[in-house]
């Protein structure tokens, strides 16, 4: 049973990871980054890896989350051309 | 052109991640693992005396590798800054805040703050410590200033507590060159009681400054990315 849920995450972490390079608005760009690392921390906790699985969150979640989106409110919100 | 490469990233990702984390999963009939882990599992609480194990392996048994990690935060924090910061900032605000964040981040923002304390100063007793609780720190830190109009980043007091704590950090591993020991963060304090908030020697306060040099640099970062006077302004 665990197997499949430990399946069923990967498979969600993988579908977002694809899915991003599809997106062309940039700050749903950003939330599907941080939909993987929230996945990948779940992940590091059924393997036993708390200590790691709080930093994914915190770092991976949070803190570039805040990074990516003031930076993109700086700049553009879309890609203008694909060349 | 770009995508194919991109797809190709990623599968390769997937199928490293298949390899590396399935046999923990699925265990196969060879369970290699390596064994320093089973060593320093073995003698971790009779040497340092931390209930959390990955703490003193980061603190102590590779704190040197963290003293370096440390650094490329502050060199990372250091760029951000040079990049991002300006004279004139205070009208540089972003977006404009509804009444629900308002009033959801007046609520959230003490118990982050609060949380982020909390892991820092029980890093050796449970999982988390200085560089999660630092970031979350610095994050609630963003989720007031995105909404309050008083809240301010006061430069003098961050970057002093971010030197504070990186002398404090450099100076506890200094002290044990004096002991007998003789090696750079040499456990010199006694190990206490296990799983007390003062136990495992020198690792809280080591933890303790490691968090606030995190938190302050990571606050000073975000701070200076968001009252930054370069970049499109607000409703530009």
């Amino acid at each position: 049973m665990m197997q499949y849920l430990f399946l069923l995450l990967v498979l969600i972490m993988l579908g977002s990871a694809v899915s991003i390079i599809f997106i062309k608005d940039l700050l749903s760009a950003v939330i599907v980054v941080t939909v993987v690392s929230l996945v990948a921390s779940i992940l590091f906790l059924f393997i036993a890896a708390p200590d790691v699985a709080i930093t994914e969150a915190s770092i991976g979640a949070a803190l570039t989350t805040v990074i990516f989106v003031i930076a993109i409110s700086r700049t553009r919100k879309k890609i203008d051309k694909q060349d | 052109m770009r995508k194919i490469v991109g797809l190709l990233l990623i599968f390769g990702f997937g199928f490293y991640l298949v390899t590396i984390i399935g046999p923990v999963v699925f265990p196969s009939s060879t369970g290699e693992k390596a064994s320093v882990g089973v060593e320093v599992l073995k003698n971790e609480v009779a040497e340092v005396g931390a209930a959390n194990t990955v703490t003193s392996v980061v603190v102590l048994y590779r704190g040197f590798d963290t003293l370096g990690e440390v650094t490329v935060l502050f060199l990372a924090a250091l760029g951000l800054t040079l990049l991002m910061k300006g004279e004139k900032h205070l009208q540089a605000k972003l977006f404009d805040e509804s009444f629900i964040l308002k009033t959801g981040s007046y609520l959230l923002f003490p118990f982050m703050i609060l949380f982020g304390m909390y892991i820092i100063v029980h890093g050796h007793l449970t999982p988390g410590g200085g560089f999660p609780g630092g970031v979350i720190i610095a994050t609630g830190y963003f989720i007031i200033v995105m909404t309050s109009d008083v809240v301010r980043l006061r430069e003098g007091l961050v970057s002093f507590l971010e030197g504070l704590a990186g002398l404090t950090f450099i100076g506890l591993g200094l002290v044990g060159l004096f002991k007998p020991a003789d090696s750079f963060l040499f456990n010199f304090l006694s190990k206490g009681t296990f799983n007390t908030l003062l136990s495992a020697g020198i690792i809280p306060f080591i933890y303790a400054a490691i968090g606030i040099k995190v938190g302050s640099e990571l606050t000073g970062a975000v701070g200076n990315m968001f009252f930054s006077p370069y970049g499109r302004q607000k409703d530009a």
